[in-house]
Parts: structure tokens; C-alpha cells; sequence
């Protein structure tokens, strides 16, 4: 990404936002203004850059955004329909502002072994000597303009720290509720998972209203030694909306992080994901499904970063494209010097359902170390025409046969969220989605 | 069984078939009444297999001349779902694994489609389970195959189990079993042969495909029928399949010959 001295469209957007309260913590605006500087000397990446071949996001500088107002007419069951059954605790965001009258009360967490608040929050003060090294470090902003964005305009946010050795059965629920056209949010999260600790976290982008938006979400997860985070993302914007995702994971030894998002929504999305195996035996398993139609555009950039030895990956992405939707996967696997024994292997399906839908599938293995297992592979292709007829010599009709192996096809990635309710609710969607008369 | 004033469910003639351009099937007769078990044996590549599809309606086979007509209708006029929700069951040869679709709610599917086109009504998915757990101790069956995805890992045999399992939820009236007794070892041949036989009425007819006769042992023919390059040139009744077990199916190939120079 390179710089530009003036960048009209992102200085609207970097002043069109109130003046954010300073916080407590020195630090935290330190880290506030250098974002600010940065956003204001980068500018929106093009199709000419590498990282953005594929995906033009210049409409999005062709909007005008406000800044978010304050929700007042939002009610419970507006709301209520989103949670999860299983989960314990829920924090919800509302346009990016923090609701603590439908988020559970903070000392739920804290029966529970948890600290889990809002960045805003004074709390966030006395675990500032925890956070510090971690908030803004993972998801670096100096060459990536959403990243300094959404630093920029750090303020509320999710943060979750599990305590050394806690096991939490019950899944946090990190809920960003979008509900006015022409405003942009700026969603941050910050899991610490401590030694021997084990959680799951939902991280849920939904919407009230099916105008343009932008969500341009910043999360990051730091796994200490022996941690395990279960980690499930989903992106159900309105398919008016701009969501620019960045997740930065960085592994502990032995730690293992396992990750399923599933892409719905927005008309143009892009979700990056950095994983970093940053010490020995360290594992990951990340799945992804995109399921797009229209004129949607749906972009997946994964970084698995094998750094130490011993370490594990799998991955698997699937995209269902109908319409002259357009789905994008970069996979890039680096296995760095002294890395040995790293085993990896990754995958990328593709189901394309219309003849102008498309799908560019771009694995990229780097590997600097000479005794490693990586294996890899990208398959683009339409339903398969023996599974149609077995399902027809059984008396489903040729839609519903389609139906049901399109549905097939992305279950294999849902069936992996360790959230039974969200499970079945995704499997609902992704029934009714695919069901085209 | 044969019964004389029984109506003919299935009457092929003249049966020409291609599959990418090459002729496979070159003038098939058959006639299949309610209550008959029909055997067609021949070696690998006599036709048989293509038989069964073209029957099912595999779009990959073109039908180039002759007829068929099920039940009274031109088969032709029909296509593959509504073949079978008329009665016409093909048990595959190879039976298609579809990971992500549970069997259950795959076999549910298929039964309620074809009970809506009877006027019955469809089960939910609690009646369907009790429903289909009973029809499983047919086929000696575990309930735990109704969890995993469609034939997902299944073996040969449980692979065949569940197209029989099908079949006896679905009550065809013809069924057109298509090597059903590859891949089993003796026991579960004899559960499947067996629970086909109890699905075998005066008012439904069978025609298996096979290879060998070891299956004509359990589920014992009325006809056999014995395919060569495309077309039956020889139909007898069961102890043909004795004679082509001791005496391989050279000798028929060479009667037919002799008989056609003559």
C-alpha cells in the first residue's frame, strides 16, 4: 500500500468522527494518535495492489458516511432474536457503541472465572499492564489503512481475558448489531487466553436494515502457552454493506486455535486472517465458507505463519457463488526458517452455480525449511451430475436435488461450529439461501 | 412368481441406446409382469448396467430407437424423479456418497416425495425415525447409519444395505436391483437377499442384474435372461443360471450364432 500526502475521502472519514474521550491510560492514546497519523498517510488500496487484485473497493470511497448516532428506539426483542442459547455471557455493540442494558452484567464473567468488558469501560484501566503489550501490536496498522482506521477510532470494543488454566464450556457472545444506513463502525476485539486455558468466543456481525454501510472490524487473539480458543465468525451484513474484517492470532507454544467464518453478507467483504505460530507444537485449524449471490463480492486473505517448529495447520475454505457473485481466496502458508517438521495442509472448494458467477482460488506456500509436510489444493467446479441423479432416481425434483447438495457442500464448513444452536441456525440460513424456486 | 392373467408393468421393444456415440444397446424385448423376478446376466460389458440406467433415465445414455412403456405410459415421457415417484426403483450399482446430508434426512426426503405424489402424508422428522428404524431390522441394519452423511464411509455392503433400505421405503413396483450382490460377503447377502424377498409382492416385479448366480441362490428367478453386446440372446427360467455357473457364457454366445447363420 503506498502513501499519499492527501486523501480528501479519509479525511472526511477520520473527521467526521466526534471527538473521542481520552482514556486513563497514557498509552492508549499514544497508541490512538499514531494510528490517527498513520490513516491519515495511507491511502485505499486498488486492484493495482498485489494484496487487492481481485477486489475493487472504490465504490466504498464513493459513499458519504456520518458518524454514528446514539440508538435510543432499539428495543429487547429487536435484539433478542440474535443471542445465542448456549452462551453464558454477550456483549453487544450497537453501530459500534457499547449497549450494557443487552449485554450480561459484567459480574456474570466474573463468576464465571472471566474478565470480559468493554475497552471503554474504567475496568479496562486496571488490566491495563495485561493489555498493553497486545492491543493494536497483533493486527499491525502501519501498512494497512482499515487496521489504523479502526485503531484510530479505538474506544469501545470487547475485551476478553481467561485467567490461567480457566476452562469456559459456555461460549462468549460478541454480538455488532448494524442498524443506520451510511455510517461506519469500527468493531474491536482483544481475547487473551492465558496458559492452559480454554474458551470459545462468537464474534457476530449482524443487521436491522439492508442499506450501505461500512464495518471495518479489527480482532485480536493471543494464545498463551497450552491455550485453546474456538473461534466462530459471522458476517451477515446487509448485502448493501462494505465489512473490511482483520484478525491477527498469535500462538503460544502448544496452544490451538480452531476457527470457522462464514461469510453471508455485504456486498463487497474482505476478511484477513494472520495466524502466527510464534512457538513450538503450536496448532491451527481454520475453515471458512462464503456463500454469496447477486452482485456480492466476498474476499477471504489467510496468512498461516509457521514461524516455529512442530507446528500444525489445516485449513479448509469452500465458496458457493451464484448470481455474478464473486468470491475471492488467497491462502498463503509460510513456513519460515528452522520450522521444521511443520505439517500442514489446505484446501479451497469452489462451487459455482451460475455461469457468470466466478471465483479466483490463489494458494501460496512459501516454505523456508527443508523437513516439512504441506500439501495443498483448489478444486473449482459445479454440482457433480451422478450425485443429481442418484438424488432423482429417488424422486427429488432436479431444483431440490441442486438444493440439497449446494447445501451439502457448505454444511461440511458449518457443521464445525462447536455452538449447537448457532449450528442449526446457520444450517437454516444457508437451507433457505440455497434454496432458489 | 408367474401368474398368467397378470398385467405387464414393464415392456421394452426395440431398445437401441448410446452412450457417447457408441452403440451400447442394440434392440432389446423385454416384458415384465406384476409378480416376476427377472434375472439378467452377461458379462461385464454385454449391456446390462446400461440397461438399468437407460430404465432409470441417466441422461448420459441416449435412447436412439425402440420403446418403453411402464405401467401403460411411455417411459420416455418421463424424467428420472418422476420415473420414480411412478414406481420405477434402480438399487445402484455403485451407490453415491453425499457427505453433509445426513441419511436420515436424505431418506425422509425421498419417502415423503413419493408419499405426496400417492396423496399419503409426509412424516415428520420423529414419525419418519420410528418409521424408518422398523424398516431398518429388515436389513439388520444399525440405526446409527441414519446419523452419518449418505453411503459417507459406508462399506460395499452397507452401501447396499441402504439402497435396499430405500427400496423398501419407497414400495416400488418395479425395482431394478443392479449388482446388488457385489461387494457382500455371504451373511449380509443373505440379509439383503432375504429382506428383498419380503418386499417382493404379486403386485410389484423385480429385475436383477448380476453377474454371477450366487444371488439366484436367495432370491430365485422366474426368467433369465442372458445379454450380449447389447441384446438378450438367450431367456430361460432359473436353471439357466445352474448351466451358465458350471459352464461359463461362452456356449450361449456360440448357440446364438450358430442359430443366426442358419
Amino acid at each position: 500500500m503506498s502513501m499519499v500526502t492527501s486523501n480528501s475521502y479519509l479525511e472526511s472519514l477520520l473527521q467526521g468522527q466526534p471527538q473521542l474521550p481520552p482514556s486513563p491510560l497514557a498509552w492508549f492514546n499514544q497508541l490512538r494518535a499514531s494510528a490517527v497519523d498513520r490513516a491519515g498517510m495511507l491511502k485505499l488500496p486498488t486492484t493495482r495492489d498485489e494484496d487487492w487484485r481481485f477486489t475493487d473497493i472504490s465504490p466504498l470511497a464513493k459513499l458519504s458516511f456520518q458518524p454514528a448516532r446514539a440508538v435510543s428506539t432499539l428495543q429487547a426483542p429487536d435484539v433478542e432474536r440474535f443471542y445465542l442459547d448456549e452462551a453464558a455471557i454477550r456483549l453487544v455493540f450497537v453501530d459500534g457503541a457499547y449497549m450494557p442494558q443487552f449485554s450480561t452484567q459484567p459480574n456474570k464473567a466474573r463468576d464465571l472465572g472471566l474478565t470480559v468488558t468493554d475497552l471503554s469501560s474504567t475496568a479496562v484501566s486496571s488490566h491495563g499492564a495485561v493489555i498493553e503489550p497486545h492491543l493494536g501490536r497483533h493486527a499491525g496498522f502501519q501498512d494497512n489503512l482499515f487496521a489504523a482506521l479502526n485503531t484510530a477510532f479505538l474506544h469501545d470494543g470487547a475485551l476478553v481475558i481467561v485467567p490461567r488454566n480457566a476452562v469456559v464450556d459456555a461460549p462468549v457472545h460478541v454480538l455488532f448489531i448494524a442498524t443506520q444506513p451510511e455510517v461506519a463502525s469500527h468493531p474491536r476485539c482483544l481475547l487473551i487466553a492465558e496458559s492452559g486455558s480454554a474458551v470459545t468466543i462468537v464474534e457476530d456481525y449482524v443487521t436491522l436494515q439492508e442499506g450501505a454501510y461500512v464495518t471495518n472490524a479489527v480482532t485480536e487473539f493471543v494464545l498463551e502457552g497450552n491455550a485453546q480458543v474456538n473461534h466462530v465468525r459471522i458476517q451477515r451484513d446487509s448485502t448493501q454493506a462494505f465489512h473490511i474484517g482483520h484478525c491477527a492470532v498469535s500462538l503460544a507454544h502448544a496452544s490451538r486455535y480452531r476457527s470457522v467464518s462464514v461469510a453471508l453478507g455485504a456486498r463487497i467483504s474482505r476478511y484477513d486472517l494472520n495466524a502466527r505460530l510464534a512457538a513450538e507444537g503450536a496448532e491451527c485449524a481454520i475453515d471458512g465458507l462464503a456463500l454469496i449471490s447477486g452482485r456480492q463480492l466476498a474476499d477471504t486473505h489467510t496468512c498461516i505463519d509457521h514461524a516455529q517448529p512442530d507446528g500444525i495447520s489445516r485449513q479448509l475454505h469452500k465458496c458457493i457463488v451464484d448470481g455474478a457473485a464473486h468470491a475471492v481466496f488467497n491462502g498463503k502458508i509460510m513456513v519460515r526458517p528452522g520450522a521444521q517438521r511443520t505439517d500442514s495442509t489446505q484446501s479451497s472448494r469452489n462451487l459455482l452455480l451460475n455461469a457468470k458467477a466466478r471465483v479466483d482460488t490463489k494458494p501460496q506456500l512459501e516454505i523456508f525449511a527443508d523437513d516439512v509436510k504441506c500439501a495443498h489444493g483448489a478444486t473449482v467446479g459445479q454440482l457433480d451430475i451422478e450425485e443429481l441423479f442418484y438424488l432423482k432416481s429417488r424422486g427429488l425434483s432436479e431444483l431440490a436435488a441442486r438444493n440439497l447438495l449446494t447445501y451439502a457442500f457448505g454444511a461440511e464448513i458449518i457443521d464445525r461450529i462447536p455452538v449447537a444452536s448457532l449450528k442449526q441456525r446457520l444450517e437454516q440460513t444457508v437451507f433457505e439461501q440455497t434454496k432458489r424456486s | 412368481m408367474i401368474h398368467e392373467d397378470s398385467k405387464a408393468l414393464l415392456e421394452i421393444r426395440g431398445l437401441r441406446a448410446t452412450v457417447n456415440g457408441i452403440e451400447i444397446l442394440k434392440g432389446i424385448d423385454l416384458t415384465v409382469r406384476s409378480g416376476e423376478v427377472h434375472a439378467i446376466m452377461g458379462t461385464n460389458g454385454s449391456g446390462k448396467s446400461t440397461l438399468a440406467k437407460v430404465l432409470a433415465g441417466h441422461n448420459a445414455y441416449q435412447v436412439t430407437g425402440g420403446s418403453i412403456t411402464f405401467e401403460g405410459n411411455n417411459l420416455f415421457d418421463l424424467e428420472p424423479e418422476e420415473r420414480a415417484r411412478a414406481g420405477l426403483f434402480l438399487a445402484f450399482q455403485y451407490p453415491i456418497e453425499i457427505p453433509g446430508v445426513s441419511n436420515s434426512h436424505f431418506l425422509r426426503l425421498a419417502y415423503n416425495t413419493v408419499q405426496a405424489q400417492h396423496g399419503k402424508d409426509e412424516l415428520d422428522p420423529l414419525e419418519f425415525e420410528d418409521f424408518v428404524r422398523e424398516k431398518m431390522k429388515l436389513l439388520d441394519m444399525n440405526p446409527d447409519f441414519l446419523d452419518r452423511g449418505v453411503n459417507e464411509g459406508f462399506s460395499g455392503g452397507e452401501k447396499k444395505r441402504n439402497e435396499i433400505l430405500q427400496m423398501a421405503l419407497l414400495e416400488p413396483r418395479l425395482a431394478i436391483l443392479d449388482e446388488t450382490d457385489s461387494g457382500l460377503d455371504i451373511d449380509a447377502l443373505r440379509i439383503v437377499t432375504n429382506g428383498v424377498n419380503k418386499l417382493a409382492t404379486k403386485d410389484n416385479a423385480i429385475i436383477l442384474v448380476t453377474h454371477y448366480q450366487r444371488m439366484l441362490n436367495y432370491i430365485v428367478p422366474d426368467f433369465v435372461h442372458v445379454m450380449q453386446a447389447g441384446r438378450i440372446i438367450k431367456t430361460g427360467g432359473k436353471e439357466l443360471a445352474l448351466d451358465l455357473e458350471t459352464r461359463g457364457y461362452d456356449w450361449v454366445g456360440a448357440e446364438y450364432h450358430a442359430a443366426a447363420e442358419a
